[in-house]
């Protein structure tokens, strides 16, 4: 952060969004890390005067601002996309309970899967829960409609989603800054018709949560989150998000409807703005949320012809619009040229390397889960059988023993450190409670590393810096009744092997903790390898291991010294001792 | 940079190499000059030795954040093949600037595919296309890690920003204690042929 003349900095849409919270008086900020949306925790967690926090999961971050909220703090649980689905629970009955103080939940979509495992629109849950969406454009916006979504949840009484994209997350421009307000705790009462959400509550509530959405219809109509530019009359254009940028972009005459808050839809401001153009379309990105609810209100907008799936750009709505205008689109006239695809891998040195080459030498089914290791799952390792969810890889596995019972013997389930804590202690409950003989791996490199090594409760800090008890993955282990727990060297593969062969075999369920730190956070100082030309035979063993270090030069491999980590798992698998640190020359 | 249209540049890489520490200075350099600007790159998964992509767009207003096939004005490419990934990213009398780097990526370690030949000749075809040794530039700098700052050097003395703009930027953006390294390989790039 760096400032400009006019004391304007240039923030990513995370850190703007951390910063309307900040300066809109939120006391607690929780979350757990998901890309896109893991900056927003970090960035806030660097503010003097807020108490910020990474929980175990999605759900415990949403009920620890729910708690926050109903004693009069004001507070913002962030997440990613598919996060949402682990707090759905709280937050669908949220929406009946209401808040006391101001309560956002940050919604950080994916269109383009850069780096989930599903594309969905959680702009549905709006619908779905009736609460608030709202979204903005870029890093301005994200701080502004921070303020206005935290005044939005207190005035009406409801939690209130802030949607974001990983354009709007990870892109910067310029935010004007103010300072914070610090807001005093706004009195709790008890209130059980409100909070208590037994079933005799809950219907009455029903009746409520109804009023206050026409409210909500009514407050939205006169919003200025929502604003018509008028420009071009042919064309209407109703748009929001990161789709307002590439409508700009594309054609900066068109008169548009800027929806700010894409749920519930302002009504009479959309019929209004249809009666001024000559045609309506919606240009929105993923699905045709706002289309649908726009043909709702009886506008008959057109189709814009853009495709449900993947990112928008200003070409792909430069040429949707050029054809409802009946004009020429502008011409690409590039290809892409055909080059090989560059995948990302697992970094020179990393501890999950050695494990996945040994479950892919015994042939084993391995049930995978989410991190750096389900990189596992690409050539030449291609070690996983299947990948769905957060912590789904123990609860998976323990299915596929209880339909085939001698597939026991070869499947692992593999799960890493933080997403263990996250939602797999409850799946290997389930494997003891149900009498498996399942193994399952814990690959703990003491940090969540794919989002950009975190804290969480086994690493002993907070997300603030402070020291901390740590929730040890073992006592974990064991204290839901595991008796089998072996924690060993994953760069030691003839053990591990070893451990695993036994543990297969074993009529309970076993636990094997793999641990060694995350080769980012604690590089190694092992000097780097090299391989003797005149002894290695090319047999290409070493090839198999998926190390970016290694590279062939005609019929031998070459290791890249500036990437080496010294892991030695190349060395070690080597049959003819042809990597080594250093080898004497002839006159030694 | 007088005219409505944004100078939109592309800096190209592998995940680790230093796109993004490149496209924050640049970023820096434009937001000093005054003008509006619009930085977006990728998280997460690709960040792991994977293609990499950091889009920077500087005007007199920018829109939107990310750049269109055959409009980039700019490349600065860390590695030979990402400049060819992302060389149909060029307008026609774009600029490429390019590292003689080569990474292997993993189809290419494992025998399923080749790594192309001749990239400097199949990228002048359609671009301005000017190659350094940046790794080079960067050991004699004194730290194999600025090889990034001395590709930004190279690019920067053909861009509307005056070298004190870029220093400003440099000392604004990078650590203190790294920060006599990557000017000085800054200078070898801005020197370079």
């Amino acid at each position: 952060m760096s400032s400009t003349k006019d004391d304007r900095i240039l923030l990513s849409g995370n850190e703007a969004i951390a910063r309307g919270a900040w300066e809109h008086g939120v006391r607690v900020a929780t979350a757990y890390p998901g890309t896109p949306s893991t900056e927003i925790l970090e960035a806030i967690a660097k503010y003097d005067g807020i108490y910020a926090q990474w929980s175990p999961n999605e759900k415990v971050a949403l009920e620890v601002a729910i708690g926050a909220s109903v004693v009069g703090g004001r507070a913002m649980a962030s997440m990613k996309h598919v996060g949402v689905n682990v707090a759905a629970d709280p937050l669908l009955t949220l929406a009946y309970t209401g808040v006391n103080a101001g309560l956002v939940l940050v919604s950080a979509d994916d269109p383009g899967i850069h780096s989930s495992q599903n594309e969905q629109d959680n702009r549905f849950y709006g619908r779905f829960a009736r609460i608030p969406v709202i979204e903005p454009s870029d890093s301005q916006e994200c701080k502004d409609f921070m303020g206005a979504a935290l005044h939005m949840s207190e005035d009406q009484d409801t939690v209130v989603i802030l949607r974001s994209t990983t354009r709007i997350s990870h892109s910067k421009s310029l935010v004007t800054v103010s300072s914070r307000e610090e807001r005093p705790l706004l009195p709790y009462s008890k209130d059980i018709l409100k909070y208590v959400m037994v079933p005799g509550n809950a219907l009455r509530r029903q009746p409520e949560v109804l009023s206050r959405h026409a409210r909500i219809e009514a407050y939205v109509e006169t919003s200025p989150l929502n604003r018509i530019e008028w420009g071009d009359r042919r064309i209407g254009v109703i748009t929001a998000g990161i789709a307002y940028q590439y409508v700009k972009d594309a054609y900066p005459d068109v008169s548009v409807l800027k929806l700010g808050i894409t749920y519930p839809l302002p009504v009479n401001l959309i019929r209004e703005f249809a009666k001024g153009v000559e045609t309506v379309v919606v240009i929105e990105e993923l699905e045709p949320f706002l289309y649908e609810n726009v043909l709702l209100t009886g506008v008959e907008a057109v189709h814009s012809g853009l495709p449900r799936v993947g990112e928008l750009s200003a070409a792909k709505v430069q040429k949707a619009l050029a054809r409802l205008l009946g004009e020429e689109p502008e011409p690409v006239l590039t290809v892409p040229a055909k080059v090989p695809m560059r995948p990302p891998v697992m970094c020179p040195g990393c501890p999950h390397r050695s494990v996945f080459y040994v479950l892919q030498k015994m042939k084993l089914m391995v049930s995978g889960d989410i991190g750096c290791y389900t990189l596992g799952a690409l050539p030449p390792l291609s070690a996983l059988d299947i990948f769905m969810s957060m912590g789904a890889s123990i609860g998976m596995a323990l299915g596929m023993e209880k339909a085939d019972p001698a597939s026991a013997s070869r499947t692992v389930a593999v799960i890493g450190d933080s997403t263990f804590l996250h939602s797999g202690v409850t799946g290997l409950m389930d494997m003891v409670y149900n009498k498996s003989r399942g193994t399952v791996i814990i690959l703990d490199n003491g940090t969540v590393a794919m989002t950009g090594h975190q804290d969480h409760p086994a690493t002993g800090v907070t997300a603030q810096g402070e020291e901390t008890r740590i929730t040890a993955i073992e006592d974990v282990a064991a204290g839901v009744g595991v008796r089998r727990i072996t924690v060993l060297d994953p760069f030691d593969i003839k053990n591990l092997e070893k451990v695993l062969r036994e543990e297969l075999k074993a009529e309970e369920v076993s636990v094997i903790i793999a641990r060694s730190p995350c080769v980012l956070t604690e590089p190694s100082d092992a000097e780097p390898l090299m391989v003797s030309a005149d002894v290695c035979k090319g047999c290409k063993l070493c090839a198999r291991i998926g190390c970016p270090a290694i590279s062939w030069m005609d019929d031998h491999p070459v290791i890249d010294q500036s990437l080496c980590g010294g892991c030695s798992l190349c060395a070690n698998l080597c049959p003819f001792d042809a990597i080594s640190v250093d080898f004497p020359t002839v006159e030694e | 940079m007088t005219d409505s249209r944004p100078v939109n540049i592309l800096i190209v890489g592998v995940g680790g190499q230093g796109t993004i520490l490149a496209g924050k200075v640049l970023s820096q350099v434009a937001v000093l000059s005054g003008r509006d600007v619009k930085f977006s790159e990728i998280h997460g998964m690709a960040q792991r030795g994977g293609s990499v992509v950091t889009q920077v767009r500087v005007g007199e207003r920018v829109w939107s954040p990310t750049i269109d096939p055959g409009t980039a004005d700019f490349m600065l490419a860390f590695e030979q093949l990402e400049a060819l990934r992302w060389s149909h990213m060029m307008r026609p009398d774009g600029v490429i600037v390019m590292s003689i780097t080569t990474i292997d990526p993993m189809p290419v370690i494992t025998g399923a595919a080749e790594y192309p030949l001749g990239i400097p000749d199949r990228l002048s075809e359609s671009a301005h296309v000017i190659t350094i040794d940046a790794a080079d530039y960067a050991l004699q700098a004194g730290n194999p890690k600025s090889a990034n700052v001395a590709l930004l050097g190279r690019v920067a003395r053909m861009m509307p920003f005056s070298r004190d703009l870029w220093e400003q930027a440099l000392s604004e953006t990078i650590p203190a204690r790294h920060l006599a390294v990557n000017r000085k390989a800054f200078e070898l790039g801005w020197n370079a042929l």
